[in-house]
């Protein structure tokens, strides 16, 4: 058995959330640079201010957007791991420094009274893996984009191009309130829970490799190609970079049914993966 | 890029054409849902909220607390449509312009041809950089809700790009 100390947990989810606001992966920003090369006129000017504004948040230690997200936690720990404290209350306090420290807004309240705002409760997913190993993956979800993800659950005879024509047509109404160019997080199959996990999971995943599986990677370039002959652009504003990435997910379903859960995410996907 | 100073006269308004960026030097005023649910309630009341309207320009924005040795935290625009509802009021009290991030709502569309107002949207998700044409900021309304209070802003060379105009037509 390997112990890990919740106060070394506390001190890495405190780092990552500092890291998450302040500095994008280097995948997502790999894929903003290409679309700015990409792009003529007005979508490259806009494109050129947002990968200005991240050299500044790092350079400067500020926020990348005002919007300094929810926090969404995923803890795969390893079953030879023992943690010496507590675990769940060890990754809330590594949030809450996080945010103090780095001067992250603090958006988190009560879903009906609406009032004190702090940074926290986080969403934590919790997850069992053999090893000795502890990864933490957490997500700054700004609540632009998230209000624009959706739920369906189709027929269970229902062809994947009419789901794909469900996703684009997400982001022809609301495309333009998640600060595009999108980043799209699709689950396909499970429960309705699962479906939106699945979503959500499938963020996480790198944006600049195409996915292994071909069947997931047809229908994620199928997505993309849809979405970028929307027109719609960085910022909205006219452009070929309506989205940089589509990423799915599967999981067996029931014979009855069909769930679709699309997450989508702005051009700033705060990811920060870490493995104690 | 054409320069544009506040207040945002009636006149300025009318010559700004959608699709046009301009640089903005002038007071601007921050207020996001709560702030704008307060100077609705206000309003209605035949109350003025604590700040003028007339020719001014709303920014929805809730910045990050400011650190030392800078104005303000990062402030970029936050998605205008949640204050759609609010924004025929307000205009129709003489509020000229509002700055925002996406689309917004037939109503509001009609709004602002009516009062002859316009709507801006600045880079989404740039707070960073946005912080940076921000010189002073004060707090004039209701500083219990913190980020989302009524800040006076000071701002100079902040970017704009007119997303709907006076006319009615829009960018998107």
């Amino acid at each position: 058995m390997r112990e890990i100390s919740a106060n070394e947990l506390e001190k890495v989810v405190c780092q990552m959330c500092l890291q998450a606001n302040r500095e994008l992966p280097r995948d997502v920003l790999f894929l903003l640079n290409r679309a700015m090369n990409q792009e003529k006129g007005r979508a490259k000017r806009v494109l050129e201010r947002i990968l200005e504004n991240c050299k500044i948040a790092k350079r400067e230690e500020l926020p990348l957007c005002q919007d300094t997200g929810l926090a969404i936690v995923f803890a795969e720990i390893g079953q030879k791991v023992v943690i010496k404290g507590d675990l769940k209350r060890a990754i809330e306090r590594g949030i809450e420094k996080g945010w103090k420290q780095g001067l992250f807004r603090e958006a988190i309240v009560h879903p009906l009274k609406r009032d004190n705002p702090t940074s926290l409760p986080p969403v934590i997913h919790f997850d069992f893996l053999p090893g000795e190993k502890v990864k933490i993956t957490l997500l700054c979800k700004g609540f632009g984009s998230e209000n624009v993800s959706r739920t369906c659950m189709f027929l269970p005879h229902t062809r994947i191009e009419d789901i794909e024509e469900w996703v684009v047509g997400i982001v022809k109404e609301k495309g333009v309130d998640a600060c595009p160019p999108l980043f799209i997080g699709i689950g396909i199959g499970g429960s309705v829970d699962k479906a939106v996990f699945l979503s959500k999971k499938a963020l996480l995943q790198r944006v600049d490799r195409i996915t292994s599986d071909p069947e997931r990677a047809r229908i994620e370039k199928r997505i993309l190609r849809k979405v970028n002959r929307l027109g719609i652009g960085p910022l909205g504003l006219g452009g070929n970079s309506t989205a940089l990435a589509v990423k799915v997910l599967f999981y067996p379903t029931h014979i009855a049914g069909l769930p679709v859960a699309v997450n989508i995410n702005c051009w700033a996907l705060r990811r920060v993966e870490r493995v104690i | 890029m054409n320069s544009l100073y506040t207040p945002l006269t009636k006149k300025k308004a009318e010559e700004l054409r959608a699709g046009e960026e301009i640089s903005l030097t002038g007071v601007i005023y921050t207020a996001r849902d709560k702030a704008h649910k307060r100077i609705a309630n206000a309003l209605l009341r035949h109350r003025n909220p604590s700040f003028p309207l007339q020719d001014q320009i709303i920014y929805y924005c809730g910045p990050t607390p400011a650190p030392r040795n800078r104005v303000i935290g990062s402030c970029g625009p936050t998605t205008s449509s949640r204050m759609d509802e609010f924004t025929p009021l307000l205009l129709k009290k003489g509020l000229r312009g509002m700055i925002g991030k996406g689309k917004r709502t037939e109503k509001v569309i009609e709004a602002i041809k009516r009062f002859k107002a316009v709507y801006f949207v600045t880079f989404g998700g740039c707070g960073a950089l946005l912080s940076t044409f921000v010189k002073k900021k004060e707090v004039v309304a209701y500083p219990e809700l913190k980020t989302e209070a009524v800040y006076r802003l000071y701002v100079e060379d902040f970017p704009l790009i007119v997303a709907i105009d006076s006319r009615g037509r829009e960018i998107f």
